[in-house]
């Protein structure tokens, strides 16, 4: 997290600041989760194992950190599907590597939507009203910008 | 193309913005005949709901005809009359297959921001702020619709515009709470709101078997359309004590079920009300929610409560030892409407549900400022404001 999204914080208030609070703890989570570095992301998918990783394939946005990450899955329970699990390579350090951590989360998203629709949506470029440069609106844009690498997955 | 923009907080303004093209291979463009304004744009307006940005088209509520689909359309067509549920549903994860498809966990592109604020994200929503998709919303020329398949619903014939529009969002809103706050037969139901929502969770628990319905208020134009149009009875929060008479008029016991169709912005007379108003003001507290906490204390043991209203944060003085002492059933949700809007048209096209008295004030898009300002003071009987682009 940038100076600049936390100094934000008081200017949108409070929900933003729990949200935001809710990011910031993630990215210095080891602060006070001894694992953080070793956790696992994982999304569950709305598809048997056999078409997550087919022929020992993953699927193509975790397959594009190959070398970087391991990846794992299982059933998951009440036929929900398959549990995908990936994780930065840790090579013996105890940091978490925070790029490696969103792109993982990235390529877990992306892997599910591929699999269970088919494309990833994306709602850019789309009409727009004038986008001022405002504080307020600086802290919005750079929420947004790392929403999809952050969050609790 | 005209598009109605939020600008700041309670500032809108038409601008002019590039035209929406399909980006992916399940979406269509929708000409939009009628967008209609919904309470929860009043969160949105007043800044009560996070994540906003100077430049996002508002709108949810929406009915019009598909002028483009993408290449991977299957079940609609250009030409198709239309009206577009407010949440888009992927129709493929999980939730859109237990029939949650608000929770869709495909359709929004910034899911760290719900899972920063909620623990997990919800699914995408037209004009909804950036937490629900960033996606840009219906009060405009045309809009682009992502799952049209899922989404879009035809209208049958005999069913007019201004009927059509609010099976997109207050229909189904109000038929979740009373269906999933499970309403049966014989049942004495209170409904908080007698806006757009609320008046159709009264209509829903009526048409689900409740023997009494009751709706609460304080505003006596939207009382009288309870009264004449939904067929429930009303209670006057300005003049009467809720709790007492809820109590006397159900027999002591409270109701079986209580909806709450209000939101984070409720008024009230009593003193809760003032200690809300400056917790928010302090930003201690980011919602009002003076009728949910009316609600939980008047249901009757063992009753059931559902939250329509939409909140967006934190809370103060919640009374969970009224929940939890009374075995009290608490539920919530945006609405799942894909999984009734089918029905719901038809209930509308049979005549068991009325709509098309909400629309109070029908004016064209270049006027919706002076709607919004109309339905967020109530001024001159407004239920909702719909735009005609
Ligand atoms: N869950 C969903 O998916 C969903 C969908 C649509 C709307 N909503 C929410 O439902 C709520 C109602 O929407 P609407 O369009 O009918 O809004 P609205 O603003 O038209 O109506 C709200 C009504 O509540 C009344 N009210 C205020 N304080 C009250 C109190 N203490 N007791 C009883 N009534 C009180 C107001 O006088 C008004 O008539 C809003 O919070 C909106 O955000 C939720
Ligand atoms: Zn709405
Ligand atoms: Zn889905």
């Amino acid at each position: 997290m940038t100076k600049k999204m936390i100094v934000g914080i008081g200017v949108t208030g409070l929900a933003v600041a729990a949200g935001a609070a809710g990011l910031r703890r993630r990215r210095h989570s080891s602060d006070r989760d001894g694992e953080a570095a070793t956790r696992w992301n994982v999304v569950t998918i709305q598809r048997p194992p056999a078409d997550v990783v087919h022929d020992q394939h993953l699927p193509e946005p975790l397959a594009a950190l190959n070398g970087l990450i391991d990846v794992r899955w299982s059933i998951a329970p009440g036929g929900r599907g398959t549990e995908l699990r990936a994780r930065p390579h840790t090579d013996g350090r105890d940091e978490d590597d925070d790029e490696l951590r969103g792109a993982v989360r990235v390529a877990l998203r992306e892997s599910k939507q591929l699999l269970e629709v088919g494309h990833v949506l994306t709602n850019h470029p789309q009409p727009e009203g004038r986008r001022p440069h405002t504080p307020a609106g600086a802290i919005v844009d750079a929420l947004v910008r790392r929403s999809p690498e952050e969050g609790v997955l | 193309m005209k598009a109605l923009c939020w600008t700041g907080i309670n500032k809108l303004k038409i601008e002019n913005v590039d035209e929406p093209t399909i980006l992916d291979p399940g979406d269509a463009i929708v000409k939009v005949t009628l967008s209609a304004s919904c309470g929860s744009d009043l969160h949105l307006l007043g800044g009560y709901v996070p994540g906003m940005r100077a430049g996002d088209i508002l709108g949810h509520e929406f009915m019009g005809e598909i002028v483009a689909t993408g290449s991977g359309v299957q079940h609609r067509r250009v030409g198709d009359r239309v009206v577009v549920c407010s949440f888009m549903s992927c129709g493929q994860c999980w939730y859109c297959r237990n029939e949650l498809t608000s929770l869709c966990d495909n359709t929004n592109p910034h899911p760290g921001l719900g899972e920063g604020l909620f623990g997990a994200s919800t699914g995408g929503c037209f004009g909804y702020s950036q937490i629900t998709g960033g996606f840009a919303g219906s009060h405009a020329t045309y809009v682009r619709v992502p799952h049209i398949d899922t989404g879009a619903f035809l209208i049958p014939d005999g069913v007019s515009d201004e009927q059509a529009v609010f099976a997109s969002d207050a229909v189904p809103t109000g038929w979740m709470g009373a269906d999933l706050g499970g309403v049966k037969p014989g049942d004495v139901v209170a409904v908080w709101g007698a806006g757009g929502v609320g008046q159709m969770a009264a209509r829903a628990a009526m048409l689900l078997g409740a023997e009494k319905v009751i709706v609460i208020d304080r505003l006596p134009e939207r009382l009288e359309q309870v009264r004449t149009v939904i067929g429930a009875e009303t209670l006057d929060y300005s003049s009467t004590e809720v709790m007492a008479e809820l109590r006397e008029r159900t027999g002591g016991r409270g109701p079986d079920v209580a909806i709450e169709a209000v939101g984070m912005e409720a008024h009230s007379q009593r003193p809760d009300y003032l200690y809300d108003k400056v917790k928010t003001m302090l930003k201690l507290e980011t919602d009002r929610p003076t009728a949910v906490r009316e609600a939980i204390m008047a249901a009757r043991k063992g009753g059931s409560v559902f939250v329509l209203g939409v909140f967006g944060g934190l809370v103060d003085k919640f009374p969970l030892g009224a929940v939890m002492n009374k075995g009290l059933t608490l539920r919530s949700g945006q609405q799942h409407g894909h999984r009734y809007i089918p029905m719901l048209l038809e209930r509308i096209a049979a005549g068991e549900i009325s709509t098309g008295h909400l629309a109070t004030h029908v004016m064209p898009l270049e006027e919706a400022p002076r709607g919004y300002e109309m339905f967020k003071t109530k001024q001159d009987g407004c239920v909702r404001a719909v735009f005609r682009p």
